[in-house]
């Protein structure tokens, strides 16, 4: 069963690689994001300082959500969800790789690009160190509570929007944590920890929940 | 239950409580109304505005009611696969997101008067804002998914994500107000004496026999609707 799913996550992966550029992708689209916030709010350092974390976080959110209705889509489309789905490996297993390739193509390098723009956005360094890690920690939550939804709007030609409107609600919990966090560190009147450890606990919650709804939800939806 | 699966037979029970259902809540209204704006006395420090209180409250209490009564209907499609509940799934959604509407709308119409503002992001008003948007999400994904069945499932699963999440983001959005200083405000001042609390009371129920009777009529329509659907269906089949 192992290396079925390793040969699943090294599929996404190659599959990620040579169409689209999904992850490259979405990397530019956090650039942009970051370059366009001081056209709206001006040039003004302090200012993207302070809300430069939180820029950063949204600029995350949308970039995850980027390309993630295309997760099974793709798959039922050629008909290889039905091969997932009827497979002696467990559909929720199945969605979890999934979702960690996907991850590891579009939020993995998000969390590496974010300390260079960061510095762009004029935000200090032990700041950027966690915003840095709240990423780390948020993204592949992000991407797994986003599967719910992929798996939601499986069938529908353009699903992507709906997903956003399913999806977004959900995030909430994550974003104030994560933003919360990272303004800690920034100082506060909360130590970091304290968001941080809740972002940690509801990411994991969301990895271990998430991969059940998604799944119940592809079975539900296919058969 | 079961004998309601087949929906002639809920047809025939919901003709047969609508008139008498209507009536009770016409009546409560009435009376509700009447106690609300005629005999409580006038808040000391509000005035006549708190009157919106009782559209306002009840409003809320089913705009989560609304919610619980598609989560258990969602459990009724999914566990039982049973017809009427996926009917009253679909039903609940634009009722609950017209409480919920109704809510926001009081809400603020009674906030500019008193706090002086439109909207403020207070934990309260920010989670009801996504209640709101998650009924939403939930009405577009049953206009967009076309078979009834599909649909239902769909709907029914993203209900119960939902209610594992409601709490979750309550509680974030209160941590997140708690620790930015955000002003939280308190309802009414002191406690409610029992001539403001009863009224209350009477349209609570009044909303409650509202909302029963809208989500009854609802359901009938829909069953209505699937059954020209099916026999659009049918009729096109037969002229090909």
């Amino acid at each position: 069963m192992r290396g079925a799913l390793a040969a699943l996550f090294w599929r996404e992966i190659a599959i990620a690689r040579r169409i689209g550029g999904a992850g490259a992708l979405g990397l530019v689209f956090f650039l942009i994001l970051v370059t366009i916030a001081p056209f709206a709010v001006g040039p003004d350092l302090a200012l993207l300082a302070r809300i430069g974390p939180a820029l950063m976080w949204i600029g995350a959110l949308l970039a995850t959500l980027l390309g993630l209705d295309r997760l099974f889509q793709a798959d039922q489309e050629d008909g290889s969800l039905d091969v997932l789905i009827t497979c002696d490996v467990p559909l929720e297993l199945v969605v979890a790789t999934k979702c960690l390739a996907h991850w590891a193509m579009t939020g993995l390098p998000l969390v590496i690009a974010s300390p260079l723009l960061g510095l762009m956005l004029a935000i200090d360094g032990v700041t950027l160190a966690a915003v840095a890690l709240t990423l780390l920690v948020g993204t592949p939550a992000l991407t797994f509570i986003g599967a719910i939804g992929a798996a939601l709007t499986v069938s529908l030609r353009r699903g992507g929007l709906l997903m956003a409107i399913l999806v977004l609600p959900f995030a909430v919990p994550i974003l104030i944590f994560g933003t919360s966090a990272a303004a800690a560190a920034a100082g506060g009147s909360v130590p970091f920890a304290t968001p941080f450890l809740v972002l940690c606990g509801l990411a994991l919650f969301a990895l271990a929940a998430s991969p059940f709804a998604a799944a119940a939800a592809l079975r539900e939806i296919d058969a | 239950m079961l004998k309601y699966a087949n929906p002639t037979n809920f047809l025939t029970l919901a003709a047969k409580l609508l008139p008498w259902l209507g009536a009770a809540t016409a009546a409560l209204f009435a009376f509700g109304l009447y106690l609300g704006f005629f005999v409580a006395p006038a808040d000391a420090v509000q005035g006549e505005i708190f009157r919106i209180m009782y559209i306002h409250v009840p409003a809320a209490w089913l705009a989560m009611l609304g919610y619980v009564a598609m989560a258990g209907s969602a459990l009724g499609t999914l566990v039982w696969r049973h017809p009427l509940a996926d009917v009253a799934q679909k039903a609940a959604a634009p009722l609950g997101a017209a409480f919920t509407f109704v809510c926001l709308v009081t809400g603020s119409l009674w906030g500019k008067p008193t706090w002086g503002t439109w909207w403020v992001w207070d934990p309260r008003l920010t989670s009801v804002l996504v209640l709101f948007i998650m009924y939403l999400g939930l009405i577009a994904l049953w206009q967009t998914i076309e078979d009834p069945g599909r649909a239902a499932r769909a709907a029914a699963i993203l209900t119960l994500v939902g209610i594992v999440n409601i709490p979750i983001i309550k509680f974030s959005v209160d941590w997140n107000s708690l620790h930015q200083g955000e002003s939280v405000f308190r309802a009414g001042g002191s406690t409610i004496y029992p001539t403001m609390l009863w009224p209350l009371l009477v349209m609570a129920v009044a909303f409650t026999l509202l909302f029963v009777t809208l989500l009854i009529m609802s359901m009938r329509n829909e069953i209505l609707r699937r059954r020209v659907r099916r026999l659009s269906l049918l009729a096109a089949d037969l002229a090909r």
